[in-house]
């Protein structure tokens, strides 16, 4: 950019006009890293709006220590509920002893979800407490709040990087949970700048050491918009367990509808 | 031959002939064992007993699930009592799925309530006593059942054709009263006995926290009375008795945070007692306890029945403590414990029950009874010396 010092003439107009031209540039880096995060939040939230509803399987491979490994099938059912969170139902296949309990899922943006579980041996659906955010979901490494619905409400942001991961230009960004139950002081979360996908996230427990990190790979795109990865790892470095998501099956435009997600579709849920 | 007995065997034969075609099995098989801690009390009583369970459970659906059928019989074979030795049918439902509405019809088994220590509201199903004290076990109820889902919540229609008997330990079972229970005796206040057909509904809602039924029901009492008589052998038994009763019923769950908060109240009138009952109470969970991944709730009920000492259940004015373990383990081990006492009395009944699962498909549970400062007064004073150790190793698939 050629500086107006050297221009002659017109020079208090030229200059003025210059700072006008410049005024939106000079705005853009003065966005916080904060609003630079947020908006990189809802960006990635934005490209994933509108899908309406899904179905997909999901395979949980449990690897222990020893590396010992024990497997959960759990089918999945998800509807968007714009203006709130999504509600979702779990139905799990294996372990044997587990099959045909189900979980129904009420996400909301700010306040607590609501679920409920179905047990099948007692024909009963109990409503859970779902402040227990940070738990293990079965015996995994994935605690609830890493498989509920992500809304952009549930963390405040920070934009912290320009980063390479895997060949892909990423940004990364700090989230920190708003939900004071939450297992977590933080997470650092890789995004790619061409797709908006979640490449890596890195969370960090309540003492702010790094408790787990979550890899995404095998991304496919459905409707020619929405990205679903095929695997995710959770390793858990303290320890040495780490469990691994096969998703497939990934079915979008099933006509889910909400009486599709209320008490009675969880009992009879198979 | 009851017409139970009868329809059972026209069903199990059918289930074998829909069993050729294509469709899920699930279930389980185990054995089970138990260790009777004291001398038994009456004779024929054994100190201990083994038995064999099969709940095998057959599922199709057609049409993306808007139609489908569930068979599921049950069977225990039992060392030492024949009357814990049974046949069962717990489901053989028809199900369809409309817009707004759902029809089952066959036989079922449903679940109305929340609290934990006894479940006053729940009462279409017959409780399976041969197999537990606590009346979790239910027999399968002929029944056809409309249920309305609508933006007011969910109304379910009840019509239930038939009357299914509650179950008694046999003269070598435990956990069991001084005389027999003869069932070849049995009577009713209905003229129609068995075949009077009972009605039931109930309305049920969750607004925001707020998980909240409300039911009534009119027909046979699922509990019965009893009157001494003599059987054919002209030995000395009670002869049980079922009222036709109507039940008005509330339950209530409120969900916040930790909390979850429970009542539930009845209303039972018949020809010999009109009463009021409750069970209410709050669980509350502790998470990750001392830094493990240890969940631990801590349960309170309070249970009362306005019949005071003539109450049919041991529980007119009694407290429950509970706690209950979840490790979140990949073995999904629990654990709860759970005491309840007579406020009145010394009267305490003990229940420890625990279970984890053993590789992929294999479940090991192991639960302790217990009875004590029993008076004579006391319903479960007969029981004072049943207290006992049981495992059970099951196999799923």
């Amino acid at each position: 950019m050629k500086r107006p010092m050297t221009l002659k003439g017109n020079n208090c107009v030229f200059g003025l006009l210059m700072l006008l031209l410049l005024a939106p540039l000079t705005q853009v880096s003065a966005e916080t890293a904060e609003e630079k995060g947020l908006a990189i939040a809802r960006e990635l939230e934005r490209r994933d709006d509108g899908f309406g509803d899904a179905r997909a399987d999901m395979k949980m491979i449990l690897t222990n220590r020893q590396g010992e490994e024990s497997v959960r099938d759990i089918r999945l059912r998800m509807l968007e509920v714009p203006g709130d969170g999504d509600k979702s139902m779990s139905i799990f296949d294996r372990p044997a002893d587990v099959k045909g309990t189900a979980m129904l899922t009420w996400s909301h943006k700010v306040e607590a979800d609501d679920q409920w579980l179905y047990l099948p041996a007692l024909k009963r659906v109990k409503r859970i407490a779902s402040r227990n955010r940070s738990g293990s979901f079965m015996g995994s490494e994935f605690a609830f709040e890493d498989l509920g619905s992500q809304e952009t409400e549930k963390y405040t942001y920070k934009f912290i990087k320009d980063e390479v991961l895997n060949d892909l230009d990423c940004m990364v960004i700090e989230r920190d949970p708003v939900d004071r139950y939450s297992g977590y002081k933080r997470q650092l979360v890789w995004i790619d700048k061409a797709e908006y996908r979640l490449q890596k996230i890195e969370f960090y427990d309540r003492k702010d050491s790094l408790l787990k990190t979550l890899t995404y790979s095998g991304y496919h795109q459905f409707l020619k918009q929405y990205w679903r990865a095929e695997e995710m790892l959770m390793i858990n470095h303290q320890t040495g367990k780490s469990t691994k998501l096969l998703w497939s099956d990934y079915h979008f435009g099933n006509g889910f509808e909400e009486n599709d997600f209320t008490h009675n579709s969880l009992k009879r849920a198979r | 031959m009851s017409w139970f007995n009868k329809t059972l065997l026209l069903v199990l034969a059918g289930g074998i002939n829909t069993a050729v075609t294509a469709a899920e099995w699930s279930g389980h098989v185990g054995v089970e064992a138990r260790q009777f801690v004291e001398d038994p009390l009456y004779a024929g009583q054994q100190h201990n007993n083994q038995s064999l369970v099969f709940v095998p459970e057959f599922y199709q659906q057609w049409q993306d699930g808007r139609f489908s059928l569930t068979f599921s019989p049950f069977m225990r074979q039992d060392s030492s009592d024949t009357e814990r030795s049974h046949v069962d049918i717990r489901e053989l439902l028809w199900l369809m799925v409309g817009d707004g509405w759902e029809l089952r019809a066959g036989l079922g088994r449903l679940f109305w309530g929340v609290t934990e220590s006894q479940h006053l509201v729940d009462i279409v199903n017959q409780t399976d006593l041969v197999e537990d004290l606590d009346g979790e076990q239910k027999l399968g109820q002929p029944l056809i059942n409309l249920s309305l889902i609508r933006n007011w919540g969910t109304l379910d229609l009840l019509l239930l054709p038939g009357f299914r008997e509650r179950t008694f330990p046999g003269t070598d079972g435990r956990l069991r009263l001084p005389l027999l229970v003869d069932t070849d005796q049995t009577e009713y206040e209905a003229s129609a006995g068995d075949r009077h057909v009972d009605v039931a509904l109930r309305w049920f809602h969750n607004i925001d926290d707020w998980d909240i039924g409300l039911s009534a029901f009119d027909g046979t009492a699922r509990e019965p009375l009893f009157s001494t008589g003599l059987d054919a052998g002209g030995q000395d038994v009670l002869i049980p008795y079922y009222e036709q009763i109507r039940q008005w019923g509330l339950d209530v769950q409120l969900t916040r945070e930790g909390w979850l908060w429970k009542l539930e109240a009845i209303r039972r009138d018949s020809a010999t007692s009109d009463y009021q009952a409750l069970t209410g109470g709050a669980e509350y969970t502790f998470y990750a306890i001392m830094d493990s991944d240890i969940d631990m709730g801590v349960i309170v009920e309070y249970l009362y029945d306005s019949r005071k000492e003539l109450a049919t259940t041991p529980f007119e004015d009694d407290v429950m403590l509970g706690a209950r373990f979840a490790w979140n383990n990949v073995q999904s081990t629990e654990l709860l414990a759970g005491v309840i006492g007579d406020l009145n009395s010394s009267a305490r009944a003990l229940n420890i029950e625990a279970s984890t699962r053993i590789g992929d498909s294999w479940k090991l549970a192991a639960r302790a009874r217990g009875f004590a400062g029993l008076n004579s007064s006391d319903l479960y004073y007969p029981l004072r010396n049943d207290g006992y150790l049981q495992l059970e190793l099951a196999r799923y698939f």
